[in-house]
């Protein structure tokens, strides 16, 4: 195939992965000592050594990660997307391996907002720098974040569309199917529609479990020339199609509510990568919300606009069902440490290597992470694909 | 009901100066670019399409139409007593807005209901804009 559009298709592939999580919600580690342990998780999953690493990412700073970790690198990545960060990351790192600036690139994320409560522990979240438009014309108002913009969309797409608080519950009801697979998801335990609307309205239509959860977690990855990918300790799991995409900062300057940038930057990574929706056999799609996955689905084309609600009333989404979505049991139900889109690319990259155990999707070949950032803000999609997808 | 003073009062902003001197008057004033002769919200040095300068501002028609809202069920005590909405309006002069819906009960807000404007008064003499039912639209409900 030739042309931009598919210049980064099977350059490069993850190679090792790793992530950290507990049905407790809490760690024992934090900081940069979770991120190491994670850092060298995944280079032993790949069979590398830190000597190898010649490129960093992370969303807060690949300089100081860099610098914790002895490692002086010739590609550094630091965009900071919100919890699409990560696909970012493997977007520009795939297409600086494909360009020759680098071999050899290390992604990680930790954050560990709960135990940093319990143990009394400095919060770390801050305030953007610069003027900053949303406390002259948000903040004044009240809107709980990041809850309050989800659920203004969600209204919308209610209005709009007839969609119900029925229909985005049962996305938080597959979600606990494919979680009480996974031992080591915060909550396993089933799940009714029912209990999903008994639970406290928090921003009106979203219930409490239409939420993702605060637990701490922590993860990173491996990605490396396709021709260095060949002879490591695991399968490849290649990089088909990256892209990404935004098109606001502030919910009150959405264009559409419930249009997502993804219905921009979904079609661009599958053309990339070749493939229809069909194709996919696994869906990350980024579940801070039940109404977030729902927009995935419409704005990814798994399903036409307006149509999420009906699309996944049947279970679809669950085990056994057609469209197999975060087998992990997702950030409503496995892990949410503020930034999730880490764990949408480890999951998927195990999907495609069959190491899932009993919630294994038979004979997954083609694995999708899409990421969500800020307030539907930034989405990144990431298609990924074993070797036998590059025929 | 909503806390008065509110726990968080608006900056004023490098551009928006003249947006917030109007409130004092409680007027409700939206920025305009004379090249692309379009409204822009929020207020900017520059037009967002032609990145020019020539910017005026013109006197809203104070009303609009609700795209999308939230009823805050659980508010900060600092912030209120009870449920709030907060809304997203579009204007009629053809921008956005985020605010609060006040004058009615959360249960009869409505995504497409009109609204008109109100104001509350900030601690330093500003008025901040709320938005509540349109006179003529208050019994009838939305559409």
């Amino acid at each position: 195939m030739s042309g931009p559009e598919r210049t980064l298709r099977a350059a490069s592939a993850i190679v090792g992965v790793a992530d950290a999580a507990s049905p407790t919600g809490e760690l024992d580690l934090h900081g940069r000592a979770l991120e190491a342990a994670m850092v060298k998780e995944a280079l032993d999953d790949a069979g590398l050594e830190l000597s190898d690493v010649d490129g960093v990412c992370h969303a807060e700073s690949s300089m100081a990660v860099a610098e914790y970790l002895g490692v002086h690198p010739r590609f550094t990545e630091s965009t900071m997307t919100g919890g699409s960060s990560f696909e970012v990351h493997v977007e520009h790192a795939a297409a600086a391996i494909a360009a020759g600036l680098c071999e050899v690139v290390v992604g990680v994320y930790a954050a560990t907002p709960r135990s940093d409560r319990t143990q009394g522990r400095p919060s770390r979240r801050r305030l953007p720098a610069g003027p900053n438009p949303a406390a002259e014309w948000e903040w004044p108002f009240g809107l709980r974040m990041p809850m309050g913009p989800y659920a203004m969309a969600a209204s919308r797409h209610m209005a709009r569309f007839g969609t119900t608080s029925e229909q985005l519950a049962q996305i938080a009801v597959s979600t606990r199917e494919w979680a009480s697979r996974n031992p080591r998801a915060r909550y396993q335990s089933p799940l009714s529609v029912k209990e999903v609307l008994d639970s406290p309205l928090q921003c009106a239509p979203l219930h409490l479990l239409d939420c993702c959860l605060v637990t701490d977690g922590a993860g990173a990855f491996v990605l490396t020339s396709a021709a260095r990918a060949k002879d490591l300790a695991r399968p490849p799991v290649y990089v088909l199609g990256a892209a990404t995409a935004h098109d606001h900062m502030m919910i009150s300057q959405m264009p559409d509510l419930c249009v997502t940038p993804g219905a921009v930057c979904g079609p661009r990574a599958f053309a990339m990568a070749g493939i229809a929706p069909a194709d996919v056999d696994v869906l990350m799609g980024y579940d801070s919300f039940t109404i977030t996955a729902l927009l995935h689905l419409e704005d990814l084309g798994f399903c036409a606009k307006g149509e999420g609600g009906p699309f996944v009333e049947d279970g679809k989404t669950g085990p056994g069902g057609s469209l197999p979505m975060n087998t992990n049991g997702g950030g409503l139900s496995y892990t949410h440490p503020g930034m999730y889109g880490m764990f949408l690319l480890v999951e998927a990259v195990r999907q495609l290597r069959g190491e899932c155990g009993s919630r294994q999707v038979d004979g997954a070949e083609i694995a999708v992470a899409h990421g969500s950032g800020m307030v539907l803000s930034c989405m990144s999609t990431t298609v990924l694909g074993t070797e036998a997808t590059l025929g | 009901m909503i806390s008065s003073p509110r726990p968080v009062e608006p900056p004023v902003g490098e551009a928006s100066a003249p947006f917030w001197e109007a409130t004092r008057a409680k007027r409700l004033v939206v920025q305009w670019c004379t090249a692309c002769e379009r409204p822009i919200f929020y207020p900017r040095e520059v037009c967002p399409v032609c990145l020019g300068s020539s910017l005026e501002w013109r006197d809203s028609q104070g009303r609009g139409r609700i795209d999308a809202f939230t009823v805050e069920h659980r508010p900060q005590p600092s912030f209120a007593d009870e449920p709030y909405v907060i809304a997203l309006v579009d204007l009629a002069d053809g921008v956005r807005m985020m605010t609060n819906i006040v004058g009615c009960r959360p249960e009869e807000v409505r995504v497409g209901m009109e609204v008109v404007v109100s104001w509350e008064p900030l601690t330093d003499g500003r008025n901040l804009a709320v938005f509540g039912p349109a006179p003529e639209t208050r019994a009838g409900g939305a559409r």
